[in-house]
């Protein structure tokens, strides 16, 4: 099936001639849900929360089950402090708020602050980026050219040098400056390198000197395509920084992003945005219901 | 997550041998164990299943239930299933033709950009000549990227600035690299996605003008589900010869190594361990298989199994 089908014709095969929810059905569901990445202990997870359901309530029909499930896999999904009214604020009377974002090699850091950067400058505030990834072959290069496409200034020392300096003297600026908002960049880094892990404790503990709670906001960026390993990420993150709030990017693939069901239940994390592509415009904020939904489409 | 994943099966196994009889249905149970455990492991779903059942036929052949630690039997059975099909005869890359030529493709972020470094490295080490060629002209700063790589591991990079045609790029780097006596080219492209069709026309455009002696499909080890769609795609545009397997530095299972194998049937020929230029390395099989189903004491549970 090549267009959208709902969870109800997905599982279609499986209950074909019955109306009851039985094994067959919770098995095909749970193909379902493993398929988008929500691993097996999430999916058990869930898979008992609606046997019980259907224990309960004796005669659930499959097309309930729909309903049941959305909501049984909504409940698992943090709330987004953004709100239902979703939109990019900033929270008001926190001046410059700081947003330091991290997270494993590759998953789209820097491209999600470009567009982070790209939408608070639309919405009229003063945005100042701060390039504290001085290591990877021209990472610094790189955030220069989004600042100048978006229009904001980019604060850098160069590579090789100091992180922690760079996210100083960031903040420093955006005071100064009185921006609303200051975004660092740092160094994608494997969460099993302790060294890499405790720099980035330091970069937060520096901010803290210009501003006492900053950084307000740690973002971690998840690439939507990975698999049970993030779980792992989100906790050693977490450890390291208190990560605040979740991005996932590269949702405009077929990849599902389901491992962040698991994530935000553990750790309460919300999820905050998603990236769904390259350009400046691919940012959106995070949807519970239409993420589910994305489940039960086979694109 | 399943260290013990032996002792699941010998717990599963207990329950087996209290009922007496073996049959195919109270075996299910832990082939069920085990396929959650390699879905666990980042392996696709149906590879998991496709897997097990074969697993379950050698297991029933070989009667796993009077064994002493049926569980250690049966994890061993899988390793040596596992082993079996990542394996097969190990195969090095092509570097016929003068210049031979290397084209890499693969999904945003996989970590192409620094393979290519290290590849140029690696073949420079062999005494070959090499040029690498700065093809994505998409990505902020991706050109200066490689340029750097290149001006750490001491090869030249082919780069054009202004020239926004990648075939036109590539074929204009061939030139230079013949020109230039250079044994080997090495050609980066941008990232893209199997659904991005613009983009997979664009692979298949470049593959299709420069005869690459080899194409390397590169992905992030830390893959989940996707990882087959996103092979079976690649596979299909670009008929690739062989697959990069990168970030394996990390903790991740790496499950898409066994689901992409399964699916399109192309050998592993490199792993990428780090974001240093010396961090490649051959694939091996049976280490793969150990990290697959958790680290650990595999390889000593096997032998005493
Ligand atoms: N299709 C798609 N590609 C994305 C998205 N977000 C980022 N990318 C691409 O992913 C690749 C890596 O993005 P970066 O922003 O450089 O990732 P990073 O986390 O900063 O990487 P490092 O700094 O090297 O750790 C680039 O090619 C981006 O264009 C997305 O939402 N969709
Ligand atoms: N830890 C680790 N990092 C790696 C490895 N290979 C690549 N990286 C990092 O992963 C990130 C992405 O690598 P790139 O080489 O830029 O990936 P790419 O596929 O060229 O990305 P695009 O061109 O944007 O599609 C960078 O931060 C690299 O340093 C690896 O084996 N281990
Ligand atoms: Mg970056
Ligand atoms: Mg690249």
């Amino acid at each position: 099936e090549k267009t959208k089908t709902s969870f109800f014709g997905q599982l279609n095969k499986a209950v074909m001639g019955k109306s009851t929810v039985d094994v067959e059905v919770l098995d095909e569901l749970e193909e379902i849900l493993v398929h988008a990445d929500v691993g097996v202990e999430t999916t058990v997870k869930i898979i008992d929360r609606i046997e019980k359901r259907v224990a309960r309530d004796k005669y659930v029909n499959t097309s309930e089950l729909d309903r049941i499930l959305r909501e049984e896999i909504a409940a698992l999904l943090e709330e987004n402090r953004a709100g239902d009214g979703a939109n990019f604020d900033l929270p008001a009377n926190t001046k410059p708020y700081v947003i330091m974002v991290v997270g494993v090699n590759g998953v789209g850091k820097t491209t999600t602050i470009g567009k982070l950067a790209a939408q608070f400058h639309k919405a009229g505030k003063k945005v100042v980026l701060g390039a504290a990834d001085t290591f990877r072959a021209a990472a610094v290069d790189q955030l220069i050219i989004w600042g100048d496409r978006v229009g904001v200034p980019v604060i850098s020392h160069g590579m090789n040098t100091d992180p922690a300096s760079v996210a100083y003297d960031a903040v420093k600026k955006g005071v100064e400056m009185d921006a609303d908002v200051v975004i660092i960049d740092t160094a994608g880094r494997l969460h099993n390198k302790v060294g890499l892990m405790n720099e980035l404790a330091k970069i937060k503990r520096v901010m803290e000197k210009v501003i006492p709670v900053a950084p307000h906001e740690v973002l971690l960026v998840l690439d939507g395509s990975t698999g049970q390993n993030a779980l792992i990420q989100a906790r050693e993150f977490t450890k390291a920084t208190d990560v605040t709030a979740l991005a996932i990017t590269k949702l405009d693939g077929t990849a599902k992003g389901g491992v962040v069901i698991g994530i935000s239940d553990e750790f309460k994390i919300p999820v905050k945005y998603i990236g769904v592509g390259e350009k400046i415009e691919d940012l959106q904020l995070f949807d519970k219901q239409q993420f589910v939904e994305s489940f039960f489409s086979r694109k | 997550m399943f260290d013990n994943l032996s002792n699941k099966l010998d717990r599963a196994f207990k329950t087996l041998k209290g009922q007496g009889s073996i049959t195919e249905i109270n075996v299910a149970q832990t082939i069920k164990e085990v396929r959650r455990a390699l879905v666990d492991a980042d392996v696709n779903y149906k590879v998991a299943k496709t897997v097990t059942d074969k697993i379950k036929d050698e297991a029933m052949g070989r009667d796993v239930l009077i064994a002493v630690s049926p569980g250690q039997l049966m994890v061993k059975i899988v390793y040596e299933e596992l082993t079996q099909l990542m394996g097969g005869e190990k195969q090095d890359i092509n570097l016929k033709g003068d210049p031979a030529i290397i084209l890499i493709a693969g999904l945003q972020g996989s970590g192409k950009t620094t393979f290519t470094g290290k590849l140029a490295n690696h073949i420079k080490k062999q005494g070959r000549s090499v040029l690498v060629a700065a093809c994505d002209v998409y990505r902020p700063a991706a050109i200066n990227q490689l340029q750097v790589l290149a001006e750490q591991v001491g090869v030249e990079a082919y780069t054009e600035m202004e020239n926004k045609n990648p075939v036109q790029i590539a074929l204009n780097a061939i030139e230079h690299a013949r020109k230039t006596h250079k044994k080997v080219v090495i050609i980066d492209t941008a990232g893209r996605l199997a659904v991005d069709e613009a983009m997979m026309k664009e692979i298949a455009e470049i593959k299709a003008a420069v005869k690459p002696t080899e194409t390397l499909f590169v992905v992030d080890s830390m893959t989940g589900q996707d990882a087959v769609n996103t092979a079976k795609t690649f596979n299909e545009r670009i008929n690739f010869d062989g697959v990069v397997l990168t970030k394996l530095d990390g903790d991740s299972r790496g499950g898409a190594a066994l689901s992409i194998r399964a699916v399109v049937e192309k050998p592993i020929k490199f792993i990428s361990t780090g974001e240093k230029m010396e961090a490649l390395d051959l694939f091996y099989p049976d280490r793969m298989a150990q990290r697959i189903l958790g680290m650990g004491d595999v390889i000593s549970l096997v032998e005493r199994a």
